[in-house]
């Protein structure tokens, strides 16, 4: 009967193959979406300050996810080499995320700290200055453009729509703090962060 | 999640794998001669059976659905008979990459700097932290680049003795050489880079030079001495050999004494642990002496 009806009306073939492969996803997606479970964020997290997030949008914009991820996996080689595994409580202010898939350089999540600020600017003038070996490019441009400011406050409005705790204080401030920075210093200010609030982090889980 | 949501996944996890079982096995033909009673302009459809492969790769997958699901957490809260996790698998491979390693860390914690040095186990573990964690500013030969000390030499900023390495890889150090650009304008600047190139035996003009030694000796005596040589308490570099972190021409002193410097070397003890900043100084002190 529901063959004949089946193969012979379309519309109920649509319906009821939506029905069958509805069931994979009901018992996938349903929990997640009426649960509302909420990922608390890792203790000493902070939202970005307002040059850290120019400096992450220079990061975007500039690819670096292409070649750098920013998650250590859970292998103990990871770990010994970059420091604790990625939690999800890290990421509760990261919009988007930026986790990146491939290797070409190392991982970024936790090199907040563990160069200097000098070293960076080196680097990212010419690697091969600190780094013979380095395949990575230059990103002289990034000592020439200065940032205006100009979208700053209206970017940290939007994430606070979307969970980030930016307070009024933070979002009236914005322009002058980014105003008249080196797009080097803000993408170094953004690298120096990361990770800084895992240093600490203790799960009772040796690293 | 809640006990609601467990069961949901639960029944809905097992409806649908006895589900896919009943249908296909309700509606098995097994003849191969019977029709389906569809007919379509006199055509009729043969109900022909299922491939046998076909269905062996079905009921596979179902048995190995079921397995899965037994032994690894998928079913709501149900965390699989093995209770496994990824960070429980970690934290497994970080136990007994300890163990294996606990033994060499052991005997190397209580050796000396020079012990460290001479050891050819201290040395090659050292030379892998060293690899790993310093060559990125230092260079895989230690041999540094401008801003970054060379580990070779016997140079030795903030103290050449086992115990001070290990406390600039342990604790980190940030270098303090202020600008003094605004306070002596640009004469005194050049004044003093002409100096300071005297005091090192370097090609200077000698009238500016001249100049340059009172400001130098109300200002940078403080930190560098009288005769220049330094003091590895504040990080003051000797100004009178032949080692220059940031260059010694005289546009390089300029722009110290100009603007200042401000190197960073980053503190290590929570990056890699006591343990192997230990063996890194040690190799490093080693690296001096050879």
């Amino acid at each position: 009967m529901l063959q004949k009806i089946s193969e012979t009306r379309v519309g109920a073939l649509i319906a009821l193959i939506l029905v069958c492969v509805s069931f994979g996803g009901m018992v996938e997606i349903f929990p997640m979406v009426f649960e509302q479970t909420k990922t608390p964020p890792v203790p000493g997290l902070a939202p970005y300050t307002a040059v850290q997030l120019e400096g992450r949008d220079i990061y975007i914009r500039e690819g670096c996810t292409v070649c750098h991820t920013q998650m250590v996996r859970t292998l103990a080689s990871e770990s010994a080499r970059y420091g604790h595994y990625s939690v999800a409580g890290e990421d509760v202010y990261e919009h988007p995320f930026l986790w990146g898939s491939k290797r070409t350089g190392p991982d970024l999540a936790r090199i907040g700290g563990r160069y200097s600020n000098e070293w960076h600017r080196a680097h990212l003038m010419d690697p091969r200055s600190v780094v013979p070996v380095s395949n990575m490019p230059a990103y002289s441009w990034l000592f020439e453009n200065t940032l205006d400011g100009a979208d700053t406050a209206k970017k940290m409005e939007v994430l606070r729509t979307l969970g980030v705790p930016y307070t009024d204080a933070d979002i009236a401030g914005a322009k002058d703090a980014v105003a008249g920075t080196l797009e080097a210093e803000a993408l170094i200010a953004y690298l120096q962060s990361l990770g800084t609030e895992m240093q600490n982090y203790d799960d009772g889980v040796m690293q | 999640m809640s006990s609601i949501w467990h069961w949901f996944v639960l029944i809905g996890t097992v409806v649908s794998l006895i589900g896919v079982m009943w249908l296909l096995f309700a509606n098995r033909s097994v003849s191969g001669e019977q029709t389906t009673g569809h007919e379509w302009d006199g055509i009729q459809e043969l109900d022909n059976p299922l491939p046998m492969w076909w269905v062996m790769g079905f009921v596979v997958s179902v048995i190995f659905s079921v397995i899965y699901l037994v032994i690894f957490p998928g079913v709501g809260n149900f965390a699989g008979v093995t209770n496994w996790s990824s960070a429980g698998e970690h934290d497994g491979e970080a136990l007994a990459a300890e163990k294996k390693f606990a033994p060499v860390y052991a005997r190397l914690a209580d050796m000396s700097g020079d012990e460290l040095a001479a050891d050819k186990q201290a040395k090659q573990v050292g030379r892998r932290l060293f690899l790993n964690n310093c060559a990125t500013c230092h260079g895989s030969t230690a041999k540094g680049s401008v801003g970054f000390p060379d580990l070779t030499d016997d140079e030795w900023i903030w103290g050449s003795s086992f115990d001070a390495i290990q406390a600039s890889v342990l604790n980190g150090r940030s270098a303090q050489m202020p600008a003094w650009g605004a306070m002596l304008g640009n004469e005194g600047v050049t004044a003093v880079a002409n100096r300071v190139r005297q005091m090192a035996g370097l090609e200077h003009d000698a009238e500016l030079a001249k100049a340059g030694e009172t400001h130098y000796n109300t200002i940078c005596v403080a930190c560098h001495g009288p005769e220049g040589k330094g003091n590895a308490l504040l990080g003051a570099p000797d100004l009178t050999n032949d080692r220059w972190l940031y260059g010694n021409s005289l546009e390089a002193i300029a722009e110290t004494v100009r603007n200042g410097r401000n190197g960073v070397m980053p503190a290590h003890a929570q990056l890699i642990g006591q343990d192997k900043v230990h063996i890194v100084a040690g190799y490093v002190y080693g690296l001096s002496k050879e």
